[in-house]
């Protein structure tokens, strides 16, 4: 993989919290174009990798690359889809206000979003299937909802990567149907999109890539040849132990043949 | 009729009161922010933190001109604000705690500096004492000029970063992530708090400004889903109660304005959270009662229906006491009744002895579907 | 020492004693800012009942006061409640609206009263020893009286509840689990603190109570983790700061309640700044040492990691580290010498190879 084809490129990557280190040493390489899932116990450093990708935490040691330049030279092909809980959704703004947040980056500053900011916005949440819900409140959405329009603030980001934590984190069933065929879309459009997962049933029907985090990088690569119950322990010690005493759950769980 | 006849021809009033307005909507506006990102205990810890500032100014510079006891304020709120971080950044202690150190010992360390300038032989120092509780009585003319220029400052650089502020308030690490530099538009818009702050001090004391930053937003907030709007209103509530307390304290009671300026704004807070569209208490009220009431009704057609469909001869009548039965716990039943008679959905055939009309068959047949079709019908009543 | 001065610095520990023990719990409790909106409200509660019996030494005005302490709590709630409004924001709302009616009042119809708003803040603990009761045959200070009662008092009640108050502090869910209602013991918790704030406020005034209910057990916080030397602690910051103030206010010939929160907020400082575990300088210290081994630990991962690949050859030349941790050179060179002076690596022909030490090193750090 040479470092055109290369959307992302972590290296040495190493993240403490008061000198306490929450990832160590890290390398990753992540081809332009896949869909990947990032999975991990709690507490192995999903979002903190995510969050020092994007710049927001400062690493201990190591660098990361985006299409071969740092996050601050490309930070207009970035796309960031944060928790839902991360914010109050009290906040008084309107859904169409929150989708043209996408748009600040690329407006700089002391500019307002203006007529077409506006026409981007409904484009994307035409796309995320809240075309209608425009002008309401961000109070009224549901979990689903709140997700779609979170989405639809990364889609107008028009990026050509895109980091996501738990987009599907309390979502309901047609809203994962949904963001699964619009992170699919994305992929066919070419981009390349990394996405914090923690079903791991669900992991090799959605995703084509994953990386198995701990701590430390355990495994990265195709789902086919990475997804395995070695790589699957390592990553979550004793606790994945359940899914391989039981031959139907290692199926549904690993999907391809190990 | 005599107080607003003076609020425009009266010199001293109509300065008191152009600058307890001007007060009022610096402090409102810039309130939302702190609201929204549930700093509103911040602005009390800074409030009272700035005692020590402007004692200490008057101290070193022998002046009580605004703008030297404004800065002095500025400095020491700033300090506080900058313990409080320090404190919850680096150890255990948390906001709560940090907060409660900050404004107490800045404001005790302020008592002593008061009863120092007490003892300093300058007759110039009696007046300070009005910062405790605030005197708009004592505002002139060169100090609605300071505010003015202040609050105007302060006023453009929040609409000039507007953009960046609402970014940061709702969402800051995705602000971040676009390339804001949050931190320093952090710590702009904590200044520009600390301004408001500081310029209402000698209007409304150090004790009972921070109401001026939480409370016009609280009861903007009420009124409007829209940030703008909710800035503008709580300007327009911070303006309101401005005046009004200069008003009533120049009745000449000798009242601090500080407390008067606080009561109106708490009144417009309680009556907007009462009355205010959408989020009012009273509409809401209203509005769990009228469902309460449609769902009594529809429960009575309902039941009707149901048992018209289980009795062989559709026309035959059903007893109140069957229907609430039916209807355990909910209650009404009787009063239902003659409402659903009135609109024509029931017929009463003999004594105690009810039954559907065509009208209410097909009305009852058409809510059972509805009910079936949405999951949750009740909550969809309650939302609209 | 006159027997005036020695009076004012009992009275002065025992409002501290009785203020840190509540407050050690509003500050676990994350609700120490509780005690600011009380101490104020008090007030209003001071007025009302006064004009009720006319006196300030009947035991009445206290339970008034300290009715109306515990209505702003539950007004704080109630706001919280309806949703309309954030916790910091109601309680933002409450306080200073009943404070002002407070205010208003005396203004209006207490003047000639002995409660001017000055003493609101500063308390007149100059002139405690005058006002005197004769309690089993002694004579005694009033302030000094109705303070003992109010410590015993918060002493009994966290002696006796101190098992739920500690569970509800620690592990809310798991007290309800077992059937300690946590409103019961918030509202308990919180007619202590009205209780005491009442009491404490003719003495020493409003921001001291707020200043001795925070800072010593904030300071107490920074020094032990164990509840009972951080109550014990607690009473005897509050207490030194106190006495220490009650000087520094002696010889400057100044406000005795605001130099008591100055000195309380000096000790408070001093903790801050060095206390052993938790003090910034210890901190700091700890951060400058941490580096160094936190460094070798993370070159050691790294040349473990890339042991055996393909890249090993490059990974661990020497002159090309610092490019790959993105470490200054020079730092990346005192690195390496750390990590050589300490066994952990060696260095052959400008690359570094991993010692069994550096590799069990490595090894350890990876399993958390």
């Amino acid at each position: 993989m040479d470092s055109k084809t290369k959307a992302l490129e972590v290296t040495d990557l190493t993240v403490a919290y008061q000198r306490k280190p929450v990832l160590w040493d890290i390398d990753l390489d992540v081809p332009s174009g896949v869909l990947m899932a990032i999975v991990g116990p709690n507490g192995a450093g999903k979002t903190t990798l995510i969050k020092t990708i994007l710049g927001l935490l400062k690493p201990a040691a190591g660098h990361v690359l985006i299409h071969g330049k740092s996050y601050i030279e490309q930070r207009q092909i970035v796309g960031y889809v944060p928790q839902r809980g991360s914010v109050d959704w009290d906040f008084p703004t309107s859904v169409l206000d929150v989708v043209m947040m996408g748009r600040y980056g690329e407006l700089g500053w002391f500019k307002r979003p203006g007529r077409r900011e506006r026409d981007l916005a409904h484009d994307a949440l035409t796309k995320v299937g809240m075309a209608d819900y425009a002008d309401r409140q961000i109070s009224q959405l549901s979990g689903g909802q709140q997700q779609r329009v979170f989405l639809a603030r990364a889609l107008v980001q028009d990026a050509q990567i895109y980091f996501m934590d738990e987009p599907f984190q309390g979502v309901d069933a047609t809203t994962e149907r949904a963001i699964v065929t619009l992170l699919q879309e994305l992929r066919a459009a070419g981009k390349t999109v990394i996405v914090v997962h923690h079903d791991l049933q669900t992991v090799p029907e959605y995703f084509d890539w994953v990386t198995l985090l701990n701590v430390r990088c355990i495994a990265s690569g195709p789902v086919s040849q990475v997804f395995t119950d070695d790589n699957l322990r390592s990553t979550y010690g004793g606790r994945v132990g359940f899914l391989s005493r039981n031959g139907t759950a290692t199926e549904v769980a690993y999907g391809h043949p190990v | 009729m005599d107080i607003l006849y003076s609020l425009f021809f009266d010199y001293t009033l109509r300065t008191v009161a152009i600058g307890t307005a001007i007060i009022g909507i610096v402090s409102g506006a810039l309130g939302c922010f702190a609201l929204l990102r549930k700093q509103s205990l911040l602005g009390d810890a800074i409030s009272h933190a700035t005692l020590p500032g402007v004692v200490i100014a008057f101290l070193l510079t022998g002046s009580k001109a605004p703008l030297v006891l404004i800065i002095g304020g500025i400095i020491a709120g700033w300090l506080a604000t900058l313990l409080v971080t320090t404190i919850v950044r680096h150890t255990r202690i948390k906001e709560d705690s940090a907060l409660g150190i900050a404004l107490s010992v800045f404001f005790g360390f302020g008592l002593v500096m008061l009863a120092f300038s007490q003892t300093v032989p300058n007759a110039n120092q009696a007046g300070l004492n009005r910062f405790l509780f605030g005197q708009a009585a004592a505002i002139i003319e060169r100090d609605v000029i300071t505010m003015g220029v202040l609050g105007f400052i302060t006023l453009g650089l929040m609409t000039l970063f507007w953009k960046e502020f609402k970014i940061l308030s709702f969402d800051p690490e995705y602000a971040a992530s676009l390339g804001f530099p949050v931190r320093w538009l952090d710590i702009l818009l904590t200044t520009l708090l600390v301004v408001a702050i500081v310029i209402g001090l000698q209007a409304v004391g150090v004790i009972l400004m921070s109401a001026m930053v939480v409370a016009p937003a609280a009861a903007a907030r009420q009124w409007t889903n829209r940030l703008g709007l909710m800035v503008g209103l709580a300007a327009l509530f911070g303006a309101m109660s401005g005046v009004g307390g200069a008003m009533v304290s120049s009745l000449g009671s000798g009242l601090g304005t500080g407390p008067v300026i606080v009561l109106i704004i708490s009144v417009i807070v309680v009556v907007s959270m009462l009355l205010a569209p959408n989020r009012g208490l009273v509409w809401n009220w209203i509005r769990q009662q009228r469902n309460r009431h449609r769902l009594r009704l529809e429960t009575v057609l309902s039941d009707l229906y149901i048992l018209s469909q289980q009795h062989q001869d559709p026309s035959h009548g059903h007893s109140i006491e069957i229907l609430r039965a039916m209807n355990v716990g909910r209650g009404g039943v009787e009063h239902s009744l003659h409402i659903l008679l009135e609109k024509g959905y029931v017929q009463e055939i003999g004594p105690d002895s009810w039954v559907l009309t065509p009208r209410g068959l097909a009305e009852a047949k058409r809510l059972l579907q509805d009910m079936n079709g949405l999951p949750q019908p009740l909550q969809e009543v309650t939302v609209s | 020492m006159t027997t005036a001065q020695l009076e004012i610095q009992l009275i002065a520990v025992v409002v501290a004693a009785a203020c840190a023990l509540p407050g050690v719990f509003l500050v676990l409790r994350r609700m120490a800012m509780m005690s600011d909106a009380i101490s104020h409200t008090v007030l209003l509660g001071i007025v009302l009942a006064f004009f009720v019996v006319s006196d300030f030494g009947n035991p009445l005005l206290m339970i008034g006061a300290a009715a109306v302490g515990v209505l702003t709590v539950s007004l704080t709630e109630l706001l919280n409640k309806t949703g309309l409004v954030k916790e910091d924001a109601a309680i933002g709302l409450v306080f200073p609206a009943l404070f002002s009616i407070a205010v208003i009042l005396i203004g209006v119809f207490a003047r000639n009263v002995h409660l001017d708003t000055h003493m609101v803040f500063q308390g007149d603990l100059v002139f405690a020893p005058f006002d005197r009761w004769q309690v089993l045959g002694l004579d005694l200070p009033r302030t000094l009286v109705v303070m003992t009662v109010i410590l015993l008092l918060n002493a009994v009640l966290i002696t006796v509840f101190y098992k739920e108050l500690k569970l509800a502090t620690f592990d809310a869910g798991l007290a309800a689990a077992m059937g300690f209602s946590p409103a019961l013991i918030h509202y308990g918790l919180m007619t202590m603190v009205s209780i005491t704030a009442v009491g404490a406020f003719d003495a020493v005034g409003s921001i001291l109570v707020i200043a001795l209910m925070i800072a010593p057990p904030a300071a107490a916080y920074l020094l032990t983790d164990r509840l009972p030397v951080m109550l014990g602690l607690s009473v005897l910051i509050g207490a030194v700061g106190s006495i220490l103030g009650y000087w520094v206010a002696h010889y400057f010939d100044t406000t005795i309640a605001g130099s008591m929160v100055m000195m309380i907020g000096v000790l408070f400082g001093l903790t801050l700044l060095f206390s052993p575990q938790r003090g910034l300088v210890a901190l700091a210290r700890r951060r400058i040492r941490q580096k160094w081994e936190f460094s070798q630990t993370m070159l050691a991962i790294h040349l473990l990691n890339h042991a055996g690949t393909a890249h090993a050859e490059e990974e661990s030349r020497v002159d090309h580290l610092w490019e790959h941790m993105r470490w200054h050179p020079a730092f990346a060179e005192q690195v390496v010498r750390y990590a050589e002076r300490k066994g952990v690596v060696r260095r052959h022909s400008g690359h570094l190879i991993l010692t069994d030490t550096g590799r069990n090193l490595a090894q350890q750090a990876m399993m958390h």
